[in-house]
């Protein structure tokens, strides 16, 4: 994408009026510069792929889908994925390999519409050798087979990113999680329970409605028989988890809602084996087969994961594969694994530095904002150490490694305490607790009215204990939860929040303390705002700004950039630009529309002998000359996120703020005022610093909300109770967190708290109705009159009730909440990750 | 009324039938990605070569491909 934008910026000279778009990409080109079959192509890599696609005859590819299609970065040839041949990032990449038949996934980000899947698809059209591909399309993944002897896996990949789909190849690709089966398996018991729940109700009814009065005693007899045997499979299949999960729990002493159901499951049974095989009733066999049944679809609705999310990614997932490496005149991609201390590699515009690496050739200009959360680009000279994981912006540079990948200062961080212990917290939830003190009173309840009937009715007595622990089986109670917090993880989705587990809900109800990191997640890097303060006042007119613009376009400095972008929106006319001169860390100069220009910082102007005055910017400032003049000053600014600061004065009262910045404290006065008197301001604080101070505020009793986006803030997102990662893409790498948050919706952080905390309250209200209908159940229960059919009717009817009470008040409180609506952020749309289970 | 004992087996029968074909469709995997099959019905528009598909995939599989 960031290439795409270099090659618009480059030849951004296109007079918007003539312009014509691509057929391919869309993108205002030049009429007749690339022409084929009557149709315009920006470059010659669009127009490369249109006839690679009309000769396979795939044209439909432009007929279906959404009509947006990806800029061909010309230039990247197979070459560029040679490293994946190498046997051994090979034989760890590809999934199955057996000399005939070769299989691979690949993640191609750009996979967003029905077009996408169809031409992935047909992928064995454009080149022979390769098989059938299946496309993934939540996960943004293609399946691909081919044939390893016409094929190098290389091939492929080159294939993929000339039709505009590069493969995501991350360092963490090399090591696969083995895909778990759990999904699977829950849609096996379930199926299981249905089934059993089906047929042994067929039987029940036909009981219920009192065939044996017409057909005699066996039949109950036979019907009894065969329904036991199809609840075998259910108790040991479908019923599995709870037995795991009450024998492990028992093991640690605790009573999560699993053991009052295994209870209430084996008191079901062990009553109904017995009336059958006495021939003294029919049992429950129906209401446990159905029991079984909601709750593992309870299980599967709160399962609900995000495929195209990683919730627990750390450095290696930020790093690239492979890199350029030099040697002599050589260049060669390699696999970043293969990197040896002193190896020399070439780093581009937008590429990251793997190690810790000294600068060898060019211009340093590197970019931190993501490891250290410093807002502005950082100019590095020969021989000064490059930490890993800064972003090189503008030239080429040459580095050579000083560490290994896995030791640099960026990897130190996940040696913390923070990143070795896993959260899992599931005994406090509010289930749990609830479900703590219910199994002690059904245990009393059922004790005391066995007691109660023992001295005039033994055997009452006995049926009466059996039948509070079948009624009370907390059926209800345990969908209340797992319904309500579906169902708001899926409202927040909607809005582009995306929360690792449902029972994030309950901790974000419980966090009194919020820390937010400054740049990138209270200001938006990038689309900050830039400003002109003209000397004496005085505006830039067009000649003049289309004069600027003409000489800052040239960089690919950050800042000159951002100038260049916002003087674009002014206007887009043609300048030549002659004497071109860029000074690394200074400034940028050129001759447009006859005159000098140059812009860059104030020193450097001074020194070139212009008379520049001293002011004081917020922000960051580009001091501008035209001729020898000093003609005014960009101020460009991170901006902070429209309606922030209405959110923190909102959040104030309630909770603890406080500000956690990378950057230094140019900005303190400004945020003072954002934040209020009693937050806490930190500045030049380091990824360590910042982990701290999270513990610290922890071990005063509070629980903590971190917000932040860069890695840098990978260690306190990881020690907050709620971590929260800020992403301009969901889709791209974000640090491991309990909630990923499209940057857009920072804002609306507080309204989400505000959610929560009503959202627990819709789970308190669903275990009161559940609870009312167990009171019911065991008012019948405990005078011994329970039937069969009475559990029959009992049963589904307060499960289906407490699940519409779930997911309808959740949609309430959620209108209540303000979470719902549109989108705030409609050009984002195309990456929404497509909800998956 | 004699006839049920015959048709009460025969039920359970086709019942363990559908079982046995859900079973199989989790199993194959039908169950992992609900929303990409949903697309793919809407480009195909029956010009695909299916069979040389299969086949290309077929010749892969026994390595005499061209």
């Amino acid at each position: 994408m960031e290439a795409a934008a270099d090659i618009t910026t480059a030849s951004g000279f296109i007079d918007q009026k003539q312009a014509i778009a691509c057929f391919h990409c869309g993108t205002a080109c030049v009429p007749g510069r690339h022409l084929k079959a009557g149709r315009e192509f920006c470059c010659a890599g669009c127009q490369t792929v249109f006839e690679l696609l009309s000769d396979a005859g795939l044209d439909r590819y432009y007929e279906i889908g959404d009509g947006v299609r990806a800029r061909i970065d010309a230039g990247t040839g197979t070459e560029n994925f040679r490293f994946l041949d190498n046997p051994e990032v090979r034989a760890r990449f590809v999934d199955f390999d057996d000399g005939q038949t070769t299989r691979v996934t690949f993640r191609l980000p750009n996979i967003h519409c029905l077009a996408c899947v169809w031409l992935l698809e047909n992928l064995f059209r454009l080149m022979p050798g390769v098989g059938k591909s299946t496309v993934h399309f939540p996960r943004k993944q293609a399946v691909i087979t081919f044939d390893p002897k016409t094929v190098r896996l290389s091939d492929v990949a080159a294939l993929l990113d000339s039709l505009g789909y590069p493969p995501e190849l991350k360092l963490s690709d090399l090591e696969k999680p083995p895909v778990s089966p759990i999904t699977r398996r829950m849609w096996l018991q379930t199926g299981v329970a249905g089934f059993a729940f089906g047929n042994t109700m067929l039987f029940s009814i036909s009981i219920y409605l009192g065939l044996d009065s017409f057909s005699g005693p066996a039949f109950l007899q036979l019907f009894g028989i065969l329904s036991l045997i199809l609840s075998i499979p259910v108790m040991t299949i479908s019923a599995r988890e709870y037995w795991v999960a009450s024998w492990r729990a028992l093991k640690h002493r605790q009573i999560p809602i699993e053991v009052p159901i295994a209870f209430g499951i084996v008191a079901i049974w062990g009553q109904s084996a017995w009336e059958v095989l006495s021939g003294t009733g029919e049992g429950y066999f129906d209401s446990l087969a159905g029991l079984l049944f909601f709750l593992n679809i309870g299980r599967i609705f709160q399962q609900k994961t995000f495929d195209r999310l990683a919730f627990d990614r750390d450095y290696r997932s930020f790093f690239p594969l492979s890199v350029m490496r030099r040697q002599g005149d050589r260049e060669e991609r390699v696999a970043l694994a293969q990197v040896a201390v002193g190896d020399r590699l070439t780093i581009r515009h937008g590429e990251l530095v793997p190690a810790d690496a000294c600068l060898v050739s060019g211009a340093g200009v590197i970019d931190y904002s993501f490891v250290t959360g410093e807002a502005e680009p950082v100019s590095r000279s020969l021989g000064e150490i490059l930490h890993a994981g800064g972003r090189q912006l503008g030239g080429a540079i040459e580095v050579e490694t000083v560490k290994a990948v896995n030791q640099g200062y960026l990897t130190d961080l996940w040696n913390q305490d923070a990143f070795r212990k896993t959260k899992d917290d599931t005994f406090g939830t509010l289930t749990n607790v609830y479900s703590r003190r219910f199994t002690w009173i059904i245990l009393g309840v059922a004790v005391a009215s066995a007691l109660g009937w023992m001295p005039f009715d033994p055997s009452r007595g006995l049926k009466a204990f059996v039948s509070v622990l079948i009624v009370a089986c907390p059926c209800a109670l345990a969908l209340a939860a797992p319904f309500t917090l579906g169902s708001a993880q899926r409202v927040l989705a909607r809005r582009r929040i995306f929360l690792r587990n449902p029972e994030v809900i309950e901790t974000l109800a419980k966090v009194d303390a919020v820390v937010f990191d400054k740049t990138g997640t209270l200001t938006s890097t990038g689309t900050g705002d830039v400003h002109w303060i003209g000397l004496l006042g005085t505006e830039l007119d067009e000649t003049e700004a289309a004069a600027v613009r003409a000489v800052a376009v040239q960089s690919s400095h950050p800042l000159a950039r951002r100038v260049a972008d916002a003087l674009g929106l002014r206007s887009l006319a043609r300048v030549e630009v002659k004497d071109f001169r860029e000074v690394t860390g200074c400034g940028v100069e050129g001759v447009a529309n006859g005159v000098r220009v140059r812009l860059g910082s104030a020193a450097w102007l001074r020194q070139e002998g212009v008379g520049v005055p001293e002011v004081t910017i917020r922000g960051s400032r580009v001091a501008v000359a035209l001729g020898v003049l000093f003609r005014g000053d960009f101020a460009v600014g991170a901006e902070v996120r429209p309606e922030a600061d209405r959110m923190l004065r909102e959040m104030g009262g309630r909770y603890a703020l406080a500000l956690l910045s990378g950057d230094n404290e140019r900005e303190r006065e400004r945020f003072t005022e954002l934040f209020g008197a009693g937050a806490r301001l930190h500045f030049n604080q380091s990824p360590l610093h910042k982990l701290g101070f999270i513990r610290d505020l922890q071990s005063t009793g509070r629980r903590v909300l971190m917000a932040g986006d860069g890695l840098n803030d990978a260690g306190a997102l990881r020690q907050a109770d709620v971590g929260v990662a800020v992403a301009e893409d969901v889709a791209s790498f974000s640090p491991a967190s309990d909630v990923i948050l499209q940057a857009g919706e920072v804002p609306r952080l507080g309204a989400v708290l505000d959610f929560s905390g009503r959202v627990v309250r819709v789970v308190r209200i669903s275990f009161l109705v559940s609870t009312a209908y167990n009171l019911v159940g065991l008012a019948i229960a405990a005078s011994g009159r329970l039937s069969p059919i009475v559990c029959a009717v009992l049963m589904p009817l307060s499960s289906v009730s407490v699940v519409l009470v779930a997911c309808g008040l959740t949609e309430w409180v959620a209108r209540r909440a303000g979470v719902t609506g549109e989108q705030t952020n409609p050009t984002a749309v195309e990456s929404v990750p497509t909800e998956d289970k | 009324m004699s006839v049920i004992l015959i048709l009460i087996p025969l039920s359970l029968v086709v019942a363990a039938l559908f079982l046995g074909a859900f079973i199989w469709a989790v199993r194959g995997g039908q169950y992992e990605d609900t929303c990409t099959p949903s697309m793919r019905v809407l480009a195909d528009d029956g010009t695909v070569d299916v069979k040389a598909a299969k086949a290309m995939d077929f010749e892969n599989n026994n390595g005499r491909s061209r």
